[in-house]
């Protein structure tokens, strides 16, 4: 079953063109993530999805909906964590989380969540005194509270530090144990290598590459090899890794030589990104 | 109805547990009478000065609480993505606004009260006799102040100069209705200012309930600019309310 599917997405603000006809599909129970630099726009498409936005073209489902139009029945089956928002500050997170309980027909229960999101030791105390990284667990766990089929996380790790951020990955990756289906927007690529079933890499309002994450790193750039030869560093690119390495370590071992420091390395997403991106400043 | 007291119960939780929003929404108008009342003696148009100030602060508190209450805290709440946040959930707009508008008339009810209290205990005035025709005007009031205040909250760009500019806008409006004291000697200009803003008829409203012994409907030149007020409040909110914030 498709949760989401989008086909030839248009937005612009004014002049400015953030979406350029956009297409994709989304499983149940699938984890998507949306990749790309700032302003490429991610959030635009998420919040078109989640109803806050209009569009401009194209097609939209999501759970059978068109956003655009969506009423309650809509927004009791979604759960959305913002880039950037806050709750109030002198509720506990307690009583945050059964706010928003009450906001839906067939909540889950408050306690649960709290759990859910690692939050029970501060179940009683204040949002203020809570620190970045437990705000944004008390956003997750309000946004699940009404036991959504879909969740919107958009930038979900944007300013943790590196132990805040596996703790998230820990929840998100616990949401797929759920069977939720999650969209996620990152900048990181790690996040969304670690994460996604899927990633689209979004790039000035186009989508410049779509996949698994092994297949955008498998097909899409040539395995690297190095080692040194006399003090200089040799880089080999090939689409024949075996081959080429076969012949280069015959040789050597023919010459009794050794290939000093020899690597062999698959492109992490990062540098498939990284050229999906240059590939398009280059033709700009 | 569920969601509306749901939300209504955590409104007024919020609203009390904020320590400085009770104390300068509730207290201060009480305070200020306090004060007021110690310093006017005698009469004013034929009635005790104290309790002609208990009307005028009768008026500020429904001012303060439904206007300049309800714009901070729409204000804030939009800035900081709290309204964009509610809006995705199941929980209808209206039900949301209506919420807040009906705790901030709870709140000045208790601050209506309250101000009896006081200018009983402390400058012996009488108790209202007119109950229902007082709670009428009390909601009007309230209606009036509240679409003001989601007609400024449109109109208001930024967290940081909300309470200034309610501010801006309560202040004059309280000197020049009379809730600080008679504006019979007032300047005509300042005068002709306060003619046009709703407080003073307001006032005028609940004066002729409470010194009077009039019903609400006694004035009904006065109820009709409130309702005026009310609707040209409610159309600049209609057209220009937002939920999401407005500065990034």
């Amino acid at each position: 079953m498709t949760a989401i599917s989008v086909d030839g997405l248009c937005k612009s603000y004014g002049d400015y063109e953030a979406l350029r006809g956009i297409s994709f599909e989304i499983a149940e129970g699938e984890v998507f993530g949306l990749l790309g630099p700032n302003g490429a726009g991610k959030t635009t498409t998420v919040e078109i999805l989640e109803g806050y936005r209009r569009r401009d073209a194209g097609t939209v489902d999501v759970l059978g909906f068109d956003p655009d139009h969506a009423a309650r029945a809509f927004r009791e089956r979604i759960g959305v964590v913002l880039q950037s928002s806050e709750l109030w500050s002198t509720l506990t997170v307690h009583e945050t989380h059964r706010l928003f309980a009450g906001y839906y027909e067939r909540p889950r229960d408050v306690d649960e969540v709290i759990a859910l999101v690692g939050l029970e030791e501060k179940r009683d105390a204040r949002v203020k005194t809570l620190s970045g990284g437990q705000k944004r667990r008390l956003d997750l766990g309000v946004a699940l509270v009404g036991d959504p089929e879909l969740v919107f996380l958009d930038e979900p790790t944007t300013g943790f530090d590196p132990a805040a951020r596996r703790t998230a990955w820990e929840m998100i990756r616990s949401l797929r144990a759920l069977g939720k289906t999650v969209l996620l927007t990152t900048h990181y690529l790690d996040e969304a290598q670690q994460l996604a079933d899927r990633v689209a890499v979004l790039r000035e309002g186009r989508i410049v590459s779509i996949g698994t994450p092994a297949e955008l790193t498998g097909g899409a750039l040539d395995t690297e090899i190095r080692f040194r030869r006399n003090g200089e560093v040799v880089v080999l690119h090939t689409e024949e890794p075996t081959k080429v390495l076969h012949e280069l370590t015959s040789q050597a071992v023919a010459e009794g030589r050794e290939l000093e420091g020899l690597e062999v390395r698959r492109p992490t997403l990062e540098e498939v990104y990284l050229a999906l991106v240059q590939e398009e400043e280059a033709s700009e | 109805m569920r969601l509306f007291l749901h939300q209504l119960r955590f409104e007024q939780l919020v609203f009390w547990r904020s320590r400085e929003a009770a104390f300068f929404i509730f207290g201060f108008p009480l305070l200020l009478f306090v004060l007021l009342g110690s310093v006017y003696t005698g009469k004013i148009d034929g009635y005790k000065a104290s309790s002609v100030l208990l009307v005028g602060m009768i008026g500020y508190g429904a001012a303060n609480t439904a206007f300049a209450g309800t714009a901070i805290s729409l204000v804030n709440r939009r800035e900081y993505g709290i309204l964009k946040r509610i809006r995705s959930t199941p929980l209808p707009a209206g039900a949301y606004l209506a919420s807040v508008v009906v705790s901030s008339l709870i709140v000045f009810v208790l601050d209506a009260v309250a101000l009896f209290a006081v200018g009983r205990v402390f400058f012996g005035a009488h108790l209202p006799s007119r109950i229902p025709s007082l709670l009428l005007v009390i909601l009007l009031g309230t209606a009036v102040f509240a679409a003001m205040g989601l007609a400024a909250t449109a109109l208001i760009r930024s967290a940081e100069g909300s309470s200034a500019v309610v501010n801006f806008i309560l202040l004059p409006m309280a000197f020049l209705s009379g809730s600080f004291g008679p504006t019979r000697k007032y300047p005509h200009v300042l005068r002709a200012i306060g003619d046009v803003l709703p407080l003073k008829y307001f006032i005028e409203v609940v004066r002729a309930i409470y010194l009077g012994g009039h019903e609400v409907w006694a004035k009904p030149g006065a109820l009709g600019v409130l309702a005026a007020w009310t609707v040209g409040g409610l159309l600049v909110a209609s057209r220009r309310f937002g939920w999401e914030p407005r500065e990034r």
